[in-house]
């Protein structure tokens, strides 16, 4: 019987005086692929950050792959990789120089160059300061893949792409379901989305809405964004 | 440790990548050492008898300079961040950076170095390797406390007017003993007192390389 | 909290009886004349500025293990407190300086570690000013205030030996029986003002992290979104 990749109970997390995230119960089995959508601000981050183990949860139980992150956080590590908004990149090196970096610190040095040519990257020795914000997404997508993670968070992976982008996300989504990559997406490209994932979560101001398979998901955003828009007025 | 190495290299190749800065921070120390001469007047002697005290000055406010912006980069692009997940360990961290900084500040002490002895009329008694580990030490008193307080201030607007304040105080010892220990060693030494300074910084060193490695874990966490 | 009153009222009684004994009653010094009493104030003050930075030092570490808010409230306390009394010293070596040596400020080891410590934690205070988020700015304080609390001993070992290629410092070290009592006296009230200050201080604090920090309650479940509202 497979082990869950995420088991949690009532998490939350707060700041100061503000709950970001609250009473989300999730159990992902490996392979499955979650999205999670909701407002700017409405929790995706957060949880994602807190899954990730870079933030402790202020309440509520979590297991990943079956450890405490409190207790056992870099055995967790080892096996996750996160695409957070915030690029990870060093702008004085160049792209081929920050995968080598990476790749050296996870004790496999070689060359970077396939990981570039996945995400549609030449082997530039340009400094990652010239590069645009396609680019530098890009990039730090090839960063995640050169983990090759059990479980890969990615937040808004479609942001600061053209078309030719958008596809490369979808065939690097593709690709990592097809190894059984566990992946968890947060966008707000739902329709896109919800194609390449079997679940989905919908936040609201940290609380969850609606839960069920993405299928459903396109609806459950409209019918979100039909009700009192007062609400959004909130937070 | 491998990793030690990889993280050192790593840090040494961004800091060789923005090596325009380091040529500003050095032309940075060269001037203060100018401003101090012409502030002081063109008596030679006055210059002569505090070079060690003048260099050492111009070194410590370059080097916060070097320090605040070692970790800016990490923060600004999440690139901290980024290595914590892989997971790296954040004592790890701090020892390669410190190590990283310490050999960027000797670079500068090097630059220095010759421009001190044209200027001020230098003419080096003792024995250069006993003042380039004066230099290595006095140098690693500077960098440890710096680093972790370049780390605590890096998320604050004033980083640049915080971390001179705040480092400072800590690093009176280590400038005191090595401008000491420099004075003697380039004048001469007839007590033999560069032992009891050179001892002096070896334990600030140990003590505060030490203390700092153990705290930065705290540091960087969320 | 009633007993604070009742601390301070006392400790101004000590003071109050130590100060009057010192000023009118005790001797003048056979070396220093008249200007020994400032001994009453000045030796209180240095203590009482040391046991201040010494609780910062227990709640700093305190704070990075345990992480409950109370710890950092008392830093804060503390270290203010600290800093209130460390600044009153730096005033008084000063204005003993001027008649005794006429100059407004010597390098002796003691004064000159005092500035230096009042800088360190006048530090701790601006960057705790300038770090918003309570957990982010209790951590970095606490860093702070454990490497500047360590150092202080450095400090005074290196300029003491800097200091040898001076003159010595004279200094009082033995005390005559007859100032004993008022001594003792003042050192008893200014620590006991100094911990009603402490206490106090740390009681704002606490206060204050509490409304930057309190948690709410959870805001409550949510109800289920609707599919087939819409359309």
């Amino acid at each position: 019987m497979a082990e869950p990749v995420i088991h949690a109970r009532d998490l939350g997390r707060r700041y100061g005086g503000r709950w970001a995230l609250g009473r989300v119960d999730l159990d992902l089995e490996p392979g499955e692929r979650l999205l999670l959508m909701g407002q700017n601000g409405g929790g995706k981050t957060t949880l994602l950050r807190v899954l990730s183990t870079l933030v402790a949860p202020s309440r509520g139980v979590l297991r990943i792959f079956g450890l405490d992150p409190a207790r056992e956080p870099n055995r967790i590590r080892r096996r996750l990789a996160l695409l957070s908004h915030l690029p990870s990149l060093y702008e004085d090196l160049s792209g081929p120089d920050n995968l080598q970096v990476v790749a050296r610190l996870l004790g496999r040095p070689g060359d970077p160059t396939p990981w570039l040519e996945r995400v549609g990257l030449e082997p530039r020795p340009d400094p990652v300061h010239t590069y645009s914000a396609g680019m530098r997404k890009r990039l730090s997508f090839a960063r995640l893949l050169l983990k090759e993670p059990d479980l890969a968070l990615i937040d808004e992976p479609y942001g600061q792409l053209d078309p030719a982008g958008h596809a490369m996300v979808d065939a690097l989504l593709r690709d990592m379901a097809e190894r059984g990559t566990t992946v968890i997406v947060a966008s707000h490209l739902v329709d896109r989305a919800c194609v390449l994932c079997g679940r989905a979560l919908l936040l609201h101001e940290g609380l969850p809405r609606w839960s069920g398979p993405s299928d459903r998901a396109p609806r459950a955003w409209s019918a979100f964004h039909a009700e009192a828009p007062a609400s959004g007025g909130a937070a | 440790m491998r990793l030690l190495l990889a993280l050192v290299r790593k840090d040494l190749l961004v800091g060789w990548r923005g090596r325009a800065r380091l040529v500003g921070l050095s032309t940075y120390a060269v001037t203060l050492l100018l401003l101090f001469s012409f502030a002081l007047g063109p008596d030679s002697t006055t210059l002569h008898e505090h070079a060690p005290a003048y260099a050492w000055v111009a070194i410590l406010s370059a080097s916060t300079l070097l320090l605040a912006q070692s970790f800016q980069q990490e923060v600004e692009g999440g690139a901290l961040e980024g290595l914590l997940l892989l997971p790296v360990s954040p004592t790890a961290m701090f020892y390669a950076k410190a190590l990283a900084n310490l050999l960027l500040l000797l670079f500068l002490a090097l630059v220095l170095l010759p421009v001190s002895v044209v200027l001020f009329g230098l003419r080096p008694a003792g024995s250069p390797v006993a003042l380039a580990g004066v230099l290595a030490l006095g140098g690693a008193g500077l960098v440890a406390p710096g680093t972790l307080y370049a780390a605590l201030t890096a998320r604050v607007k004033a980083q640049q007017v915080l971390l001179p304040v705040l480092l400072f105080p800590l690093v009176v010892p280590p400038l005191l003993a090595a401008v000491k220990a420099t004075s003697l060693l380039l004048e001469g030494d007839p007590m033999h007192q560069v032992g009891t300074w050179v001892g002096l910084l070896a334990t600030f060193d140990v003590l505060y390389w030490s203390l700092c490695g153990v705290l930065f874990g705290r540091v960087v966490e969320e | 909290m009633r007993w604070v009153y009742a601390l301070g009222a006392l400790a101004l009684a000590a003071l109050g009886t130590g100060h009057a004994i010192g000023l009118l009653v005790a001797p003048p010094d056979r070396a220093m004349g008249e200007t020994v009493r400032i001994l009453y104030v000045h030796v209180p003050t240095a203590w009482t500025a040391m046991l201040a930075f010494t609780v910062a030092m227990v709640a700093a570490v305190g704070a990075l293990w345990s992480g409950r808010p109370g710890w950092d409230a008392l830093l804060e306390g503390s270290v203010e407190v600290g800093v209130v009394f460390n600044g009153l010293l730096l005033c008084q070596g000063s204005l003993w300086a001027r008649p005794t040596w006429d100059a407004w400020w010597t390098w002796d080891p003691r004064l000159t570690t005092s500035a230096i410590m009042m800088v360190a934690f006048t530090g701790v205070l601006v960057l705790r000013r300038l770090l918003h988020p309570p957990e982010r700015r209790a951590v970095a304080s606490a860093v702070a205030t454990i490497v500047s609390f360590v150092d202080v001993p450095v400090v005074y070992l290196s300029v003491k030996w800097w200091n040898t290629t001076h003159q010595g410092f004279s200094s009082v070290e033995t005390v005559d029986p007859v100032m004993l009592a008022p001594l003792l006296t003042s050192i008893a009230g200014t620590t006991l003002l100094g911990a009603s200050l402490l206490v106090w201080r740390t009681r704002i604090a606490m206060a204050a992290r509490h409304r930057e920090d309190d948690a709410p309650d959870l805001p409550p479940t949510p109800i289920p979104l609707d599919l087939e509202a819409s359309r």
